[in-house]
């Protein structure tokens, strides 16, 4: 296998870059609020985990984890996190 | 070197893209039918549409000496009105007949909804009593997983859908591990934001396996790209990936998958 950072660590620090530029940007703009930034802010610990398969387990955190069909379908897209139930005190 | 498109949705492609792929040595193109853009009003769209995909696409192709394969159904997106669902799935049995169709597909789920589930299951039990291949469609981003899990218990409901006919598409890296254990068939569709890109899908390739995968570009008329594909074999070229495994994953897997079906001949 070539060098990977020979390759791709270009590529790498500019994803990252634009992942933290995407942070500020929304909350300068004070979005950060949304559930899906929420959401990303919840899956963001896995990238520092030393285990493998970190990818895998960010697509697990962005998942709906529940197993029951829903009753209909409202909407036809997909917004990227799934939206949890508003908790009930 | 050659590779074989089996999921794009040329309808939605200009003829530059026919010229581009074939340049770029594509042997074969396998066209599921998908969702529009937009909820057809009733069954005769879908008939225009069927004869669409097994008339007239593959004369278009064939100016480009590329042979065009498609698959039939009503996509999930359009399945939660079952009434509609039920004409169009009637429809289905006499085009089976048509000499370019490979199967049912893409069927799937969509927001895993219990209409997407019922109209899932009338596909799955047509491909049962027809004996036909089938492609399955998983839901985007945070609904797939879920979705998946719900397509492979669903199939596994039919003893006579045997897993090695049955391709699941747009898997990633948290549902590949899921569809291959059990014995179908994975997709890998290489998408720019929504699914997975050239890395990730020699990642996968790394991870999980080389068999029973195929990669394809799904191009439609979303952001999309009718030479991923090949782009991803430049990128397994930078990875040290000799022309033989590329012609494995590119066009071998895929060729063996299709070929099931005696129609799919190159
Ligand atoms: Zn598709």
């Amino acid at each position: 296998m070539p060098s990977l950072p020979d390759l791709q660590f270009i590529a790498a620090r500019a994803s990252l870059l634009d992942l933290a530029s995407f942070l500020d940007r929304v909350q300068r703009h004070g979005q950060d609020g949304d559930y899906r930034l929420e959401a990303l802010r919840e899956a963001l610990p896995i990238l520092l985990s030393t285990g493998p398969h970190r990818a895998r387990r960010i697509l697990e955190s962005l998942s709906d984890q529940s197993q029951e069909p829903i009753p209909a379908a409202t909407i036809q897209g997909a917004l990227g996190a799934p939206k949890k139930e508003p908790k009930i005190s | 070197m050659r590779y074989i498109e089996p999921h794009g949705h040329m309808v939605s492609r200009t003829t530059d893209d026919y010229a581009a792929m074939v340049t770029a040595g594509c042997a074969a193109v396998c066209e599921p039918a998908f969702w529009a853009g937009y909820d057809r009003k009733n069954a005769h769209g879908f008939y225009d549409y069927f004869l669409q995909l097994t008339e007239y696409e593959p004369r278009r192709a064939a100016k480009y000496h590329l042979p065009h394969y498609t698959w039939l159904c009503i996509n999930p997106k359009e399945s939660e009105d079952t009434a509609l669902a039920d004409d169009v799935i009637a429809l289905i049995p006499d085009l089976l007949a048509k000499p370019n169709v490979l199967g049912i597909g893409e069927i799937g789920l969509n927001k895993n909804s219990r209409n997407e589930l019922l109209i899932l299951e009338k596909h799955l039990q047509l491909a049962a009593d027809h004996d036909q291949l089938v492609l399955v469609h998983t839901p985007h981003l945070e609904d797939k997983l879920k979705g998946t899990r719900l397509i492979l218990d669903a199939i596994q409901n039919f003893s006579t859908l045997r897993p090695e006919r049955v391709i699941i598409d747009h898997v990633e890296e948290h549902t590949a591990p899921l569809v291959l254990d059990r014995g179908f068939w994975a997709g890998i569709t290489l998408y720019p934001e929504s699914k997975a890109t050239p890395n990730r899908a020699i990642d996968m390739l790394e991870l999980y396996g080389h068999q029973n995968i195929w990669l394809n570009s799904a191009c439609d008329w979303g952001h999309s790209d009718p030479l991923a594909v090949p782009r991803t074999a430049l990128q397994m070229r930078h990875r040290g990936y000799d022309a033989t495994f590329i012609d494995r994953i590119l066009y071998q897997n895929p060729l063996e998958f299709l070929s099931q079906n005696p129609r799919f001949k190159l």
